[in-house]
């Protein structure tokens, strides 16, 4: 959809952290548009801290980021508001609106920020609603859905504005497997009608090695990268114990604990 | 955002071949951009028999070229003319005819309930509501009873904790309050009473009714809003966080935890506050009455202990009990009945304080006919 030759998202010596604390240190990375993206790593390495840091809730200690060529850690705030409505956003709770409808859910973002009347946003909250299998569901409270209905309603409300870019925080959380599966498909699909970049926080190797076309690994110890590539290649191929055992299920051997420095391939 | 009418050409070139209009998409179709109408397309030409999409010269598109091809969809079903999709890309057809499809059998819009069953439903609700009051007044006094029995498994740790919470930390608020509602009672009454000389008696006027109402009343409306909404919400947030449940399901009584160690607390500390707010009110009219009156402090203090004796004091103390009891009731039990979510915890607070305050002055009311009667 997008001119092809532009990186989607274009991450340069990204340093981040809370208070005093440093998680991630001189992160750099890029996502190509039409990529389906993981961000992997054991619990506390910070995959989330670096999500959140994506999608402008906080900003960088220092470092670059841009989405489609355009700066955004060093936009005005008027300029950051507008790039942030290019994304779309599912959180690990899906964050749904309590006091509202599914319907409102989805109707919210469109009514606020597109020139759409009243019955062509209903149409498009018929058609998003669809697309994530929740028709005949418009009327009804989050409370009344199950967690994978709510996710989907969360993954409606992250696509009402057909974004260029998505962000899934752990879609397969709290989820049984079928459901997780339904929501990878999902995820696929939203690529493939639109062409959408999706960029996908999460441990679960079974959607990483179904969807992912290129991931990066976190560390805690490192505070950073210790691998980037494509997932079944770093399977395969990586030298890393630390890649291997997370990519492979396998337990570190002694010795090889996360803490102990090994060489960095495609670091 | 623009809405100015865009440029039918930059989007559509249309063809008409016999019957047939060839209607082919053209340009960027962006949700935030502006976009064409499907009306504009049709009033400017005759109706045809039957519409043909393309979209070879489409650069560009999201959810908006859909909603256009759902106007298209509708005005061809209106107006009985033949629409052919098929040259369009699958994602884009089916987007549109999906809609199409839902909207043309819409869920029907829930039943609205008649006059007797509305009026029916409440009243059993308010039953409800009643016997749930009621069992969980009993809870708490079984509770009380073993607690009695067995002292040594009531957890004081907690109850100190809120203790200090209730007590020690609203000394801020309530001393505030308190000065300040004996200096406006004092000024008030100076202004009356010193037309006929008796300045003197603004000492017996404050001083019994700080230490018989007013004491005790503002602080507990003081702690109602203050702790009474801090145990509804914690309470209400515990139950959405299933926090409760789990208390249940290890077998443990969440009266007996949680909402036992705030009862006594609040029961305990309320006549503290409410004796400390009463020695703030009457400082705040010895204040005026020395600025305005020129009304010695001793002197006043001489005239206030002549008449407020100690069934005054204790019968504000006395009162101050119950009320804090009632806070505390009011708190717990609307934390307890909240709704799972967000706002569900807003409104238990809201409603605690409430609850709490009606209680209040209800009891408050109901204390001066007895305290009338035995002639206290």
């Amino acid at each position: 959809m997008e001119t092809p030759d532009v990186t989607a998202i274009a991450v340069e010596h990204l340093v981040c952290g809370y208070d005093d604390r440093i998680i991630l240190r001189d992160v750099s990375f890029t996502v190509k548009p039409g990529e389906i993206f993981f961000v992997v790593g054991g619990s506390g390495c910070g995959k989330s801290t670096l999500l959140r840091h994506l999608i402008g809730l906080h900003r960088p200690r220092s470092g670059r980021i841009r989405f489609f060529g355009q700066p955004f850690t060093e936009a005005d705030v008027e300029e950051r508001r507008r790039i942030v409505r290019t994304f779309g956003v599912l959180y690990q709770s899906a964050a749904l609106w309590t006091s509202s409808t599914v319907r409102e859910n989805v109707a919210l973002p469109l009514q606020e920020h597109t020139p759409l009347g009243p019955r062509e946003i209903d149409d498009l909250v018929t058609l998003k609603l669809a697309q994530v299998g929740l028709t005949g569901f418009a009327e009804f409270y989050p409370a009344e859905l199950s967690g994978g209905m709510r996710k989907r309603a969360g993954i409606a409300r992250a696509l009402a504005m057909d974004p260029s870019i998505v962000f899934f925080d752990e879609p397969g959380a709290g989820l049984d497997p079928v459901t997780a599966r339904e929501i990878d498909a999902l995820i696929l699909q939203i690529r493939e009608d639109f062409g959408t970049t999706c960029v996908v926080v999460s441990h679960e190797l079974d959607s990483i090695f179904r969807l992912g076309n290129r991931l990066i690994m976190l560390d805690q110890a490192e505070a950073g990268i210790i691998a980037e590539g494509v997932p079944a290649e770093l399977r395969d191929t990586s030298e890393d114990p630390r890649v291997r055992a997370f990519l492979r299920r396998e337990l570190p051997l002694r010795g090889e604990s996360s803490a102990s420095h090994q060489p960095r391939p495609g670091g | 955002m623009a809405a100015a009418a865009p440029d039918l050409r930059d989007f559509v070139g249309c063809e008409t071949e016999g019957g047939t209009l060839r209607v082919a998409l053209r340009g960027r179709w962006r949700l935030l951009e502006a976009r064409p109408a499907f009306q504009d397309l049709v009033t400017s030409s005759a109706v045809p028999q039957r519409l043909v999409f393309a979209a070879d010269g489409v650069q560009a598109w999201d959810a908006s070229l859909p909603l256009f091809l759902v106007e298209a969809l509708r005005w061809a079903r209106a107006n009985g003319v033949a629409v052919d999709l098929s040259p369009l890309p699958a994602a884009m057809r089916g987007m549109a005819e999906q809609v199409v499809a839902i909207g043309l059998h819409p869920p029907p819009p829930p039943e609205r309930p008649g006059l007797t069953t509305r009026v029916g439903e409440a009243t059993l609700d308010a039953a409800r509501k009643s016997w749930d009051v009621v069992t969980f007044i009993g809870d708490c006094v079984l509770a009380l009873i073993r607690v009695a029995r067995r002292p040594r498994q009531f957890r004081w740790a907690d109850c100190a904790a809120e203790m200090q919470n209730c007590g020690a930390m609203a000394l801020p608020i309530v001393s505030l309050i308190s000065l300040l509602v004996g200096l406006i009672m004092a000024y008030q009454a100076a202004v009356q009473l010193r037309q006929f000389g008796a300045d003197i008696y603004v000492a017996d006027l404050v001083g019994l009714a700080v230490v018989r109402e007013m004491g005790p009343m503002m602080a507990a409306v003081i702690m109602a809003g203050r702790t009474g909404a801090a145990f509804a919400a914690t309470l209400g947030n515990m139950k959405a966080g299933e926090e409760i449940d789990a208390l249940e399901t290890l077998g443990l009584r969440p009266v007996d935890f949680l909402v036992l160690p705030r009862l006594l607390a609040l029961g305990l500390m309320m006549p503290l506050l409410a004796l400390y707010a009463n020695l703030l009110g009457i400082l705040g009219g010895m204040a005026v009455s020395w600025q305005v009156l020129e009304i010695p402090p001793a002197a006043y203090w001489v005239e206030t202990q002549s008449i407020v004796d100690l069934s005054d004091v204790s019968s504000g103390l006395i009162k101050s009990v119950v009320f804090g009891l009632l806070i505390g009731l009011s708190g717990c039990l609307r934390g307890l009945q909240a709704d799972r979510s967000a706002a569900g915890v807003g409104k238990a607070a809201t409603s605690a304080v409430v609850t709490a305050i009606l209680l209040i002055i209800v009891a408050d009311a109901i204390f001066a006919v007895v305290f009338n009667l035995l002639g206290i």
